[in-house]
């Protein structure tokens, strides 16, 4: 792997994806997103770690840029007193609330970012105060601190008037404020506001063994829980070159199709629900609930929540999930199959649903291209990236997936697109309980595995997760080895400025139909 | 038309047997529901606040709405605004950057008010704990009438919780 007109030193990290590493200086921070930009990549994440140990070691900012032959991941080491890098918001737009972020919990900022208000911290804890560096304690707390006002972008002109929405918001969903600035009910602008929920997620990895780590990451986004454990696994085992039996991959597969499957179902009906259509609500609750009475059956835990642990899965190894087991999973695939395309003829017949849909929340090609779209979201915008059609890893390197693949990027693209993802995914499914490989399903790491840099991808329902993972040398005691640092990324990173796009224009009583259509994760991206 | 008919039809009625989880609760799930009518008169409603979970409990809050938890059924609807409520559910762990959103949606309830929090990071700040970024359970921050532990707990249990907290809170506030 290499960037042209760029003399990296990159090395391989052992990851089912392909996956380099390596350093470059401040000039080649900037000359690498340029690069990665103009041959087409896009950037997956950006994070700061801490690695001074002493007098030695330095701030790094990283980055991990997705390629056409796998992934490339940068690491700046900030030497001296040096606490600044090159700011790249200016090739990836979307990187800025990440760069904002990094400065809130590291210190070390963009040089020259138009945008440099914080964005996690809201004012609950000092300005001085960067949990993530090594010398500050997990346990530091400060009671009794107020919350700051943020400066919101204001719109002047005839008119013109502000829509302040949440944190509380008025249904039940995660929070998060919206400022609207409208004219009589058209939106001109939105600015979001998230990092309500930040829960301290990456410093509380810090205090955990690795052997650990799998059950936080599966609560980074409850509804990828699959997704993030399956993620964080891989860049265990790939910190530890680690083989994990087939019969493995093909369980956590099945398990990461099913909650697609279940996420589908739900966001179908809540966009029914959305457009005054109940009955689609009804409708498709009724389905996923079937659905996550299945899940708790078979795999014990209706979102299958710490099923997958290092090394590979924790479901039952003979009944309930044997031979019969598998057949109610065919059957029930069969019947929801069955169901969703009724309730697909219901929904494209249905002219006032349509009218809701069609032409709403529009995101062109072009701007998908632009703002960095990713997921199921880019999918129904002309973006085809899906990590299980360019890199397939066992099982779906065997079985093969058919990417759903709409141009229109409206809200009807985009259910269509999830309702394409449903039927693909009720195949897969069927195909991988039939053919599931006999043989052990987990292998057991020592006790005492190796320090090192690993890295997970996977394509979760919403877009790519990806893991970043340092793991410290073992403490020789019960604990094994610890966790140096953990950076989960959720795509919602990269479609939340794309929101504010795609409502530009609409009616703010379109807003939560958009909203809902992409789904974004809260808690993802507020870590 | 004709084909939203035939699968609401073909459908039939989905709504299950009150809660069947503890044996006596059959029996128990009316005397509740009349304990609802006593204290508040027609209806129960309730306030939703997210103070900073991973949405697994939200997932669970919505499935109770489902029609085979009919939760309208026992005259318990959600509602948008806290003035409007009788009961908040709180999912956690409470983080610092909610805890004050947290507090003025439990001011603006009118009394009496009854909370339940949902799931272990509501009891005790879960897996996340206390940090600089998150205080820990509902209760650090507003009184809290039940707990309803779990990650996350399931929609039989949340139901069973709610009609639970109704009663509890009989019997705490002097009629």
């Amino acid at each position: 792997m290499h960037l042209p007109g760029l003399k990296l030193d990159l090395k391989g990290l052992p990851a089912p994806i392909p996956l380099s590493r390596g350093m470059v200086d401040a000039a080649d921070w900037s000359a690498a997103a340029l690069a990665v930009a103009e041959c087409g990549g896009r950037l997956v994440a950006l994070w700061g770690s801490d690695r001074r140990q002493g007098e030695t070691g330095n701030f790094v900012i990283s980055a991990a840029y997705a390629m056409q032959d796998g992934m490339i991941w940068l690491d700046l080491p900030l030497t001296g007193a040096q606490s600044g890098y090159p700011d790249i918001s200016g090739i990836f737009s979307f990187a800025g609330r990440m760069q904002r972020a990094t400065a809130d919990l590291l210190g070390i900022h963009a040089e020259n970012a138009a945008d440099t208000r914080p964005w996690l911290n809201h004012g609950a804890w000092p300005v001085e105060h960067f949990p993530l560096r090594r010398e500050v304690n997990g346990a530091a707390c400060f009671d009794g601190r107020s919350l700051k006002d943020y400066p919101f972008v204001r719109v002047e002109g005839d008119g013109v008037h502000e829509i302040a929405v949440g944190p509380v918001h008025a249904g039940i969903i995660e929070p998060g404020h919206f400022r609207f600035s409208v004219v009589g009910e058209k939106v001109l602008r939105l600015e979001e506001r998230l990092g309500y929920k930040h829960k301290g997620i990456e410093k509380r990895f810090e205090q955990l063994p690795a052997s650990e780590g799998h059950r936080l990451a599966g609560r980074v986004s409850g509804d990828s829980t699959v997704a993030y454990a399956w993620a964080y696994c891989m860049a265990l085992e790939s910190a530890w070159n680690l083989q994990i039996p087939a019969r493995a991959s093909w369980l956590r597969a099945l398990m990461l199709e099913r909650e697609r499957v279940a996420n589908h179902l739900g966001d179908l009906g809540a966009l029914g629900n959305d457009a005054a259509f109940s009955f689609g609500l009804a409708q498709f609750m009724c389905l996923k609930e079937d659905w996550l009475r299945l899940n708790k059956e078979l795999f014990g835990h209706r979102f299958m929540m710490d099923k997958i642990i290092p090394g590979g899965v924790d479901v039952p190894l003979d009944a309930p999930l044997d031979a019969p087991g598998l057949a109610r999973l065919v059957a029930q695939c069969e019947l929801v199959e069955r169901e969703v395309h009724q309730l697909r003829s219901i929904y494209d017949n249905h002219a006032g649903l349509q009218d809701r849909f069609i032409t709403t929340g529009r995101v062109v090609p072009e701007l998908a291209k632009q703002l960095g779209l990713t997921g199921f979201a880019a999918r129904a915008s002309g973006i085809s990236h899906d990590l299980r059609v360019d890199f397939p890893i066992s099982p779906y390197r065997e079985l093969g997936v058919k990417a759903a693949f709409h141009r229109s990027g409206d809200v009807a693209a985009r259910a269509k697109v999830r309702f394409e993802e449903i039927l693909e995914s009720l195949r897969l499914i069927r195909r991988m309980a039939s053919g599931l490989p006999d043989g052990e399903q987990r292998v057991n790491p020592d006790k005492e595995m190796p320090a090192g840099f690993g890295a997970g991808r996977i394509e979760g329902w919403r877009g790519e997760i990806f893991v970043a993972l340092e793991i410290g040398a073992s403490d020789q005691g019960e604990q094994g080895n610890r966790i140096l640092r953990c950076h989960c990324h959720d795509p919602s990173w990269q479609n939340w400025p794309v929101l504010e796009y795609a409502v530009i224009g609409n009616i703010v009583p379109d807003f939560p139909l958009i909203n809902k259509s992409f789904n974004l994760s809260y808690s993802g991206p507020d870590l | 038309m004709w084909k939203i008919l035939r699968q609401i039809a073909r459908n039939g009625i989905r709504t299950e047997p009150a809660p069947q989880a503890d044996p006596d609760f059959q029996s128990e799930t009316q005397r509740i529901h009349q304990d609802i009518l006593d204290i508040l008169g027609q209806a129960l409603t309730i306030r939703e606040v997210d103070a900073g979970s991973c949405n697994g409990c939200e997932l669970e809050i919505h499935a109770v709405n489902n029609p085979y938890y009919n939760l309208e059924g026992f005259g318990i609807k959600f509602v948008a605004s806290p003035r409007h409520a009788d009961m908040l559910l709180v999912t956690g762990p409470v983080s610092r950057n909610m805890a004050m959103a947290l507090k003025r949606t439990y001011d603006a309830m009118p009394a009496p008010k009854l909370v339940v929090a949902i799931g272990d990071c509501g009891r005790d700040g879960g897996i996340f704990g206390e940090s600089y970024a998150c205080l820990g359970g509902v209760a650090k921050v507003i009184p809290v009438d039940l707990t309803i532990p779990g990650c996350p707990p399931e929609p039989i249990e949340i139901l069973k919780g709610i009609l639970t907290a109704v009663r509890y809170g009989q019997k705490k506030s002097p009629r």
